[in-house]
Parts: C-alpha cells; sequence; structure tokens
C-alpha cells in the first residue's frame, strides 16, 4: 500500500524533570490535509510538535517522514528538511527587519544580497496581502503582523510539511480567514497541515481529521466530520456525557437588589480576555467553567489585577474604584489563590509561618512588621484551624505535601480577611480527602458572608460547591447557568456552543 | 492595507543606525567643542590621525568586544590577552631572535586560542561569558607575569624599521610654529584599523556570520527556531573577539616597541565603555561597528581635552563614567521609548537577576 502518510510518529515519550509531558503518542499526516492537534493546555500539543520539529529530542518513539525514520537535532534541521513552523509565541526577531527576518536562517548562502531579499519578501507579502514594508523593522510591526510574518516565512519554505501551532490567537476574524484561504491553497497543493488551535470553531471549518491528547496521552483519531463537537470537549476534558447526576449541595442565592461585593463592567487586561461583565453579591459562590485555556484564569486575574488592567470599570460595595495592581485589589479587601501555586502562590524557601503572613504583612507594608508573637499565633489559628500538616510552623513550606502547601497559602488569603476571595484551581494536585476540606472551607466562608469564586477543571466539583456558573468559550463569556438544577452535560453543551437543553 | 502613492515610504531608523548617529553627533560635538578650545593642537589633522595611530589598539579591542556585545556576551579578557601578546612578542623577538612575521604569527595564536576555549566554553557548555572571560583575564594577566617581568624593548632592525615606519601624506600637512611644513604621518597602526573597520563592518552588515549574530544577540530563542545554529554563532564570536585581541597585542607592540607587565591592563573596561558609547547596547542584537572607532574616539578625545586643560588627570576617569551613565540610560530610553512599553533599564542576559520572566 503506497502509503500517503507524510509523517507518522508512534510511541512519543517525553518526560521533564518531575513531569511525564508525553507517554505513548502518536500522530499521523497525510498529504494534503489538514490535521488539528487537540488538547486542553498542558495536554501536550506543543511539547509534540516540539519534539517533532527538533526542539527538544525525544525519549523513546519513532518518527518516520515519507516512510524514512527520521530524527530532527534542530529545527534547523527540520527546516532544511521541509518543515515550517510557526509557534505558538511568535519566534522571530524584533531587532532585525521585515525581510530578514522571514529570510535568515535559510537555504546556504554566505553573503546577505539585500535587494533580492526585499524584492522577493515584497511580492511574498504582497501576494498574502500582508500590511507590513520589507524593509521596516519587525518591531515596529504590530502582534498580528508579526504572526503573518512568521507564517508567510513558513508558506514561502515551500515545505512539504507546515505546523501552525496557535498561530490564530492574536488574528482578527478577517485575517483569520486569509489564513484558511492560504491553507486551503498549501492543502490542495499536497502539503500536509498539522493545526493546534484552542478554537473549537475554526477547528471544523478547517480540518479533516482530528487528534486528541490529555495529560501527555493519546486519547483518539477522529474524522472531523463524524465527531462531534460536543464529543470533542467531552474527550478532551476525559468525562463522559452520561456522567452521573449531581448532588447539589449549594442553595441558589435568591434575586435580591443588593448592592454586590464586586460589579465589573467590560472589564479586559493585556492577557487577551474579551472584555466581560461579572458581579458578586456577598456570600455567593460562583465559578468560571470552560476548557483550560478559554480565558478563566485571565479573567480573574483581570479583577485582581494580577495582569494590567486595560480597560473596565470595578465598583466595590458599590463605590468605584481603579483597581491598578494586587495591592489595591488586596486593600479593597480582595484575596486571590493563582493557579499555578509553586510560580505564582508560595515562595518555597521560606517557612510555613513567613508564608502565612506574606499576604496581610505586604498590606501593612514592610515598615511596620508584625512582631514574632503576632506571627506565631495568627500562623498556629490557621494551622490548627485548616489542619495543616506540618511538623513547626517554622517549617519550609517546600517540605509540605501538595495539599498541605495549598492550605498554607489558603491560609495567607483568610488572615487578610477578605470580602472577596478568588480561588484560581485551589483543588489541582491535592489529594481527595483536602479536596473534600477545601470544598467544605469555600461553603463554610460563603456561610459567613465571604463571596467566593471558585474556578476548577473539574465541572462536578464546581457544580457541588457554586451557586451560579459563568461559561467561558474562547476567551469569551459565552453563557450563565444557575439553579440547583445544572448537570456537567448542561456545562459542556454551552462549552460546545449547543446551549442549554 | 496598500500604501498610497507610489513615493517609497522612508523607513525609520533601526535602533542599531539611531544609536550609530547619536555618538556620531556626540563625537562631533565633543571634537568640535575641543577645535574651539584648543585650536592650535586639535585643528591639526596630525592630532586627529593621531589618536588612530597612537591608540589602534584599543580601538581594534572595542570592535572585538562589539562584536561579542551585539551577540548578547561579553569578553573581558581582552586587555590581558592583549598584553600577554605584547609580551610574548617582545620576548619571542628579543630573546630567542625571531622574526617578525613569526611574531604576528605568535600573536594570533594566542588571541585564537584564547577564543577557541572561551567560546567553546561559553557557547557550547551554556556557562555565562563574565565568568569564563573573568577567568580569562586572569588567566592573561598571571601569564604576562611569569613570561617576563621587567620592560624589554625590541631592538630587532626589522622590527625597529616597522616601528618607526611613517606614511607621509604630504597633501594634508600642517604648518608649524616656526613656519615650517610638516607633512602628515600615519603609523601602521592606524592603517591596520581602517581596514579593520571595514572588514567587520561589511561583514556585520552582509555576511551570514554578521545577520546570525545580530539575531542571536537580539533573541536568541526565536533566533534557533528560525533555524540559525546559535551556538556556533556565539562560538565564532568570541573566536573573532579573541583573534582581534590578539591582533591588538602586536599592533600595541608595533607602536610602543617593547612588552611591558602593565600593557592592557583595565583595558577591557574602557573598551567595553567605548563600545556603549559607540551604540553597541549591552543587551546584545543592537549596535553598529562604526560606531565603536566612534566610540573610541570620544572618549580618546575627552582625555585628550582634560589633559590640554592642564587638570587632575583623575577627572578623565570622572567624566568618562558620568559620560557611561548618560549613555545607558539614553540607549535604554531611547529603545523603551520607540518600543512603546515603559521605561525599563536594558541590562544584558549575563547578569543573573536581568533575566525575565
Amino acid at each position: 500500500m503506497e502509503s500517503q502518510n507524510v509523517l507518522e510518529m508512534s510511541g512519543i515519550d517525553k518526560s521533564f524533570p518531575g513531569v511525564k509531558a508525553l507517554n505513548d503518542v502518536r500522530f499521523t499526516l497525510r498529504k494534503g490535509e489538514v490535521h488539528s492537534l487537540m488538547g486542553e493546555n498542558g495536554a501536550g500539543k506543543s511539547t509534540l510538535i516540539k519534539v517533532m520539529t527538533g526542539v527538544y529530542q525525544k525519549d523513546a518513539g519513532q518518527i518516520t517522514i515519507n516512510g524514512e525514520p527520521m530524527e530532527f537535532r534542530s529545527p534547523q534541521d527540520a527546516q532544511n528538511f521541509g518543515i515550517g513552523t510557526v509557534y505558538q509565541e511568535i519566534s522571530l526577531c524584533h531587532n532585525l527587519t521585515v525581510a530578514e527576518n522571514t529570510f535568515i536562517g535559510r537555504g546556504n548562502y554566505r553573503f546577505v544580497n539585500w535587494n533580492e531579499i526585499n524584492a522577493r519578501t515584497k511580492e511574498l507579502l504582497d501576494s498574502l496581502g500582508i500590511p507590513a514594508r520589507p524593509t521596516q523593522q519587525l518591531s515596529s510591526c504590530s502582534l498580528a503582523v508579526q504572526q503573518m510574518i512568521a507564517i508567510a516565512r513558513a508558506i514561502d519554505m515551500d515545505c512539504k510539511i507546515l505546523v501552525l501551532d496557535e498561530p490564530t490567537s492574536s488574528l482578527d476574524e478577517d485575517e483569520v480567514q486569509k489564513l484558511f484561504g492560504l491553507m486551503r491553497e498549501l492543502k490542495s497543493r499536497g502539503v500536509g497541515i498539522i493545526f493546534v488551535t484552542h478554537f473549537l470553531d475554526q477547528v471544523y471549518e478547517i480540518s479533516d481529521r482530528i487528534t486528541v491528547l490529555r495529560n501527555g496521552q493519546f486519547i483518539g483519531e477522529y474524522e472531523a466530520e463524524t465527531l462531534p463537537q460536543l464529543d470533542l470537549v467531552s474527550k478532551m476534558m476525559g468525562k463522559a456525557l452520561d456522567a452521573v447526576a449531581d448532588v447539589h449541595t449549594q442553595e441558589p442565592v435568591l434575586e435580591d437588589d443588593s448592592v454586590p461585593v464586586l460589579e465589573a463592567t467590560a472589564l479586559s487586561s493585556a492577557a487577551g480576555v474579551q472584555p466581560f461583565d461579572f458581579r458578586i453579591r456577598k456570600g455567593e459562590v460562583n465559578g468560571f467553567a470552560g476548557l483550560l485555556g478559554s480565558g478563566r484564569s485571565e479573567s480573574v486575574r483581570a479583577i485582581f489585577a494580577a495582569d494590567k488592567v486595560t480597560g473596565g470599570e470595578v465598583r466595590v460595595h458599590g463605590k468605584r474604584v481603579k483597581l491598578t495592581k494586587p495591592l489595591r485589589a488586596m486593600k479593597h479587601g480582595i484575596g486571590y489563590l493563582p493557579e499555578d501555586r509553586k510560580g505564582d502562590g508560595l515562595i518555597a524557601e521560606l517557612s510555613v509561618r513567613e508564608n502565612i503572613i506574606l499576604a496581610l504583612q505586604v498590606m501593612k507594608g514592610f515598615f511596620r512588621p508584625l512582631s514574632r508573637r503576632q506571627a506565631e499565633a495568627f500562623a498556629d489559628e490557621f494551622i490548627a484551624a485548616l489542619k495543616i500538616k506540618t511538623p513547626t510552623s517554622s517549617t519550609p513550606i517546600e517540605s509540605l505535601s501538595g495539599g498541605n502547601q495549598q492550605k498554607v497559602i489558603l491560609a495567607r488569603w483568610l488572615l487578610t480577611r477578605p470580602d472577596y476571595l478568588i480561588l484560581d484551581e485551589p483543588t489541582r494536585g491535592i489529594d481527595v480527602g483536602t479536596k473534600v476540606e477545601i470544598q467544605k472551607l469555600v461553603l463554610r466562608l460563603a456561610s459567613e458572608g465571604v463571596s467566593v469564586t471558585f474556578i476548577s477543571s473539574e465541572i462536578e466539583e464546581m457544580l457541588r460547591t457554586c451557586s451560579r456558573l459563568i461559561v467561558m468559550k474562547d476567551r469569551a463569556i459565552v453563557g450563565e447557568l444557575s439553579g440547583s438544577s445544572i448537570t456537567e452535560s448542561d456545562v459542556m453543551h454551552m462549552i460546545a456552543g449547543g446551549g442549554r437543553e | 492595507m496598500q500604501t498610497t502613492g507610489t513615493i517609497k515610504q522612508r523607513e525609520k531608523l533601526s535602533n542599531s543606525d539611531l544609536l550609530l548617529v547619536i555618538a556620531a553627533g556626540i563625537f562631533a560635538l565633543m571634537y568640535g567643542f575641543a577645535i574651539l578650545s584648543y585650536p592650535r593642537s586639535f585643528l591639526q589633522f596630525q592630532t586627529f590621525f593621531d589618536l588612530f595611530s597612537l591608540n589602534a589598539p584599543f580601538i581594534i579591542i572595542t570592535l572585538g568586544i562589539s562584536v561579542v556585545m551585539i551577540g548578547g556576551g561579553i569578553d573581558i579578557s581582552v586587555g590581558s590577552v592583549m598584553g600577554l601578546v605584547t609580551m610574548s612578542c617582545a620576548v619571542l623577538m628579543e630573546l630567542h631572535d625571531g622574526s617578525v612575521g613569526g611574531a604576528i604569527l605568535l600573536a594570533l595564536a594566542i588571541g585564537l586560542a584564547f577564543g577557541l576555549l572561551q567560546g567553546f566554553l561559553i557557547a557550547y557548555l551554556d556557562i555565562q561569558p563574565f565568568i569564563i572571560t573573568l577567568a580569562g583575564l586572569f588567566l592573561g594577566a598571571g601569564l604576562l607575569t611569569i613570561i617576563h617581568k621587567d620592560p624589554l624593548n625590541v631592538t630587532s632592525p626589522a622590527f625597529v624599521a616597522l616601528r618607526d615606519y611613517e606614511i607621509i601624506v604630504p597633501w594634508l600637512g600642517t604648518t608649524n610654529r616656526l613656519g615650517h611644513f610638516i607633512p602628515l604621518q600615519i603609523k601602521p597602526g592606524a592603517i591596520v584599523v581602517f581596514v579593520l573597520v571595514v572588514v567587520l563592518v561589511s561583514m556585520m552588515k552582509w555576511s551570514r556570520f554578521g545577520r546570525n549574530l545580530y539575531a542571536v544577540g537580539g533573541n536568541s530563542q526565536s533566533a534557533r527556531m528560525l533555524g540559525i545554529n546559535v551556538k556556533r554563532t556565539r562560538f565564532f564570536s568570541y573566536v573573532l573577539c579573541g583573534v582581534l585581541a590578539g591582533s591588538a597585542g602586536f599592533v600595541f607592540v608595533m607602536t610602543t616597541g617593547a612588552g611591558n607587565v602593565g600593557n592592557g591592563a583595565g583595558m577591557e573596561m574602557k573598551a567595553i565603555a567605548a563600545a556603549i558609547i559607540g551604540g553597541t547596547m549591552l543587551n546584545g542584537g543592537v549596535g553598529n561597528l562604526l560606531g565603536s572607532p566612534i566610540g573610541a574616539l570620544t572618549l580618546l578625545t575627552i582625555n585628550e581635552l582634560i589633559r590640554a586643560a592642564g587638570v587632575d588627570s583623575n577627572l578623565q576617569a570622572i567624566i568618562a563614567g558620568l559620560l557611561l551613565y548618560l549613555f545607558i540610560v539614553l540607549q535604554s530610553a531611547v529603545v523603551s521609548l520607540r518600543g512603546g512599553s515603559s521605561f525599563a533599564l536594558a541590562l544584558p542576559a549575563w547578569i543573573p537577576f536581568a533575566r525575565k520572566g
């Protein structure tokens, strides 16, 4: 059988220190097809692509191209072989001109013929309708144009395989259509295209086949036509649709006219979420649902001003406030437990006690330090209240288990006595017992009048704790679900764009 | 969005070129001021060309260090390597009856050896360039004192002939106070500088290596993704810098005629200063090698001015220091204002805490 597969990858393993990023993953690409690689953030899509293009070396597995075993040692190797890649982060050089970025590192030359590369770049840019001049410095182009230039570069390489890793995230609708036009054209010329994106609608518009990864594992390879969007979502999330009916313990908040604890209108941030409206009442628990990468974290980070806020209006207890940095938000009674516990949350070398008092200390200012006795009292209080398992309060936090680390960070925020607490994935990677403890804690806080936003990748967990779910997709809010009868499949339908049943 | 009209749009200057223009402007101002203050000496062509003739080694190592800096690195061993070369050449020619040609080969070989070693350690083993070249600085200085402790004049006739050789340019001379016309004299060192500037500037503008080096200095991660062999490019930049330090060493001997333990000491720091004043940014990817001699000449002109004024020579260092502050802030301001981002000091990646993210 004359194989139509240009690319076959099988049994690919790749580990990073502490993480198994890819585990026995396979992927095939046919000539002249668009094959989407789908999965949530951290599912291993980008890693798989980087293994293929020689950025990373695989630990195990086999890659064959046109039937021949192939191993690339560097991106240069892959490029010379006819694999064009546009990476998620724009990987061009800002200090060079557009033309140079289009041609540098390609082919064999000793000296640069500026006239030639400028002329060829102009032709290329014109043919693709990209609004840039060859002699322009790349840094003076907008992000979208830079992305188009990266794509133009890959297209011009006359490649057999084109890899587009989230190329559309900085493009507007017109530009996306232009890109799709190009992809169809390349497809008809027999180029195999690997397309990675978070945007579900785009996947269905352009792909022939879809491969789904989850947690570094191969889940399946499907024909796009025969895979309903709903199935795709459930495969990405690893949830069967006939999930058990949920016991809902949280009473829906009665519609009342009291002033919301926090109300945001048309809020947007530099991290790129669509401007959104948001409000939360006293004692309410709500949640942001959506796939990883749908903009959940970015939305709450915008509320806490953890990312640069670029627009919108925030009212706290009805009073208009300008939250420009996290400290301002903290002073208005907002606490934020970040998704990335290791990176944004704990300070590994400091003790449990120091980690607990950190937020309060920051609010007080460093010139009015808490006394040692006060600090110890606070630490002991919360170690007892949250049942943190630690030998002493001066144990370095890094020697605690993940669940206990998370409780320490929770304690840090509880100590500031917030009116509104944002918990971004507080239960990720921790044991079941602690998970339940945290869920109970959230409900108890709510009964004490604290408003909580609870984000989790496990919808079922959110259904248990939240009275209102805000559903996000493709970095925008697509709907809201509330009431005690919401089910997991309602949420999935809304994510998949089906609306509520 | 097509550009309307057929008039070809003029591009904004790149950061490299803008900083070059600024550097040239400042040099012109400085030299203009010197001419106004001391017309008798600074108005002579001889004075201008003497800056090249007498400081050729300094300008050459500035070129070398600029190359490395454009690639995002640093090399602080160049002064020591140059000093080591001067003494080695002097010992070879004076104590071992070596020929001038042999001395040139030795100079290049020493520079090459340092460049290869340091380039390998930095590029392929990925060790911080500051540390590696600091080790090179000590190594060079140590070897220099071991080879020969006392000043050593080279007296071989062939060498003396080369040392005293001058190119006479009769149509650019000046008339001295007594009314005698003295033609312009240029030392071979200045010629070496001119040749190197032309070759290196062209290399950075047109050669594959030069362009790759800009990319690597601008963003090494992206450069790798674009298919550039980042390690090899870095490696060659250090090799080139080493070879230039070696040639600077020979030119040094050719200018002064002697090997001396103190030769080249501390010159790497002045060279870094000159490179920065010449518009090469410490954090890489920005710079034009034409700026390197301009930066060096600016520093030298300041020194000459202060010497002519007859004030405390410590003032030279003070003014150079203040000027450096001014330049680093100016560069950071210019680059970040043009980038549209908020103002932040541009710090090189080899300073550990400057790494972003």
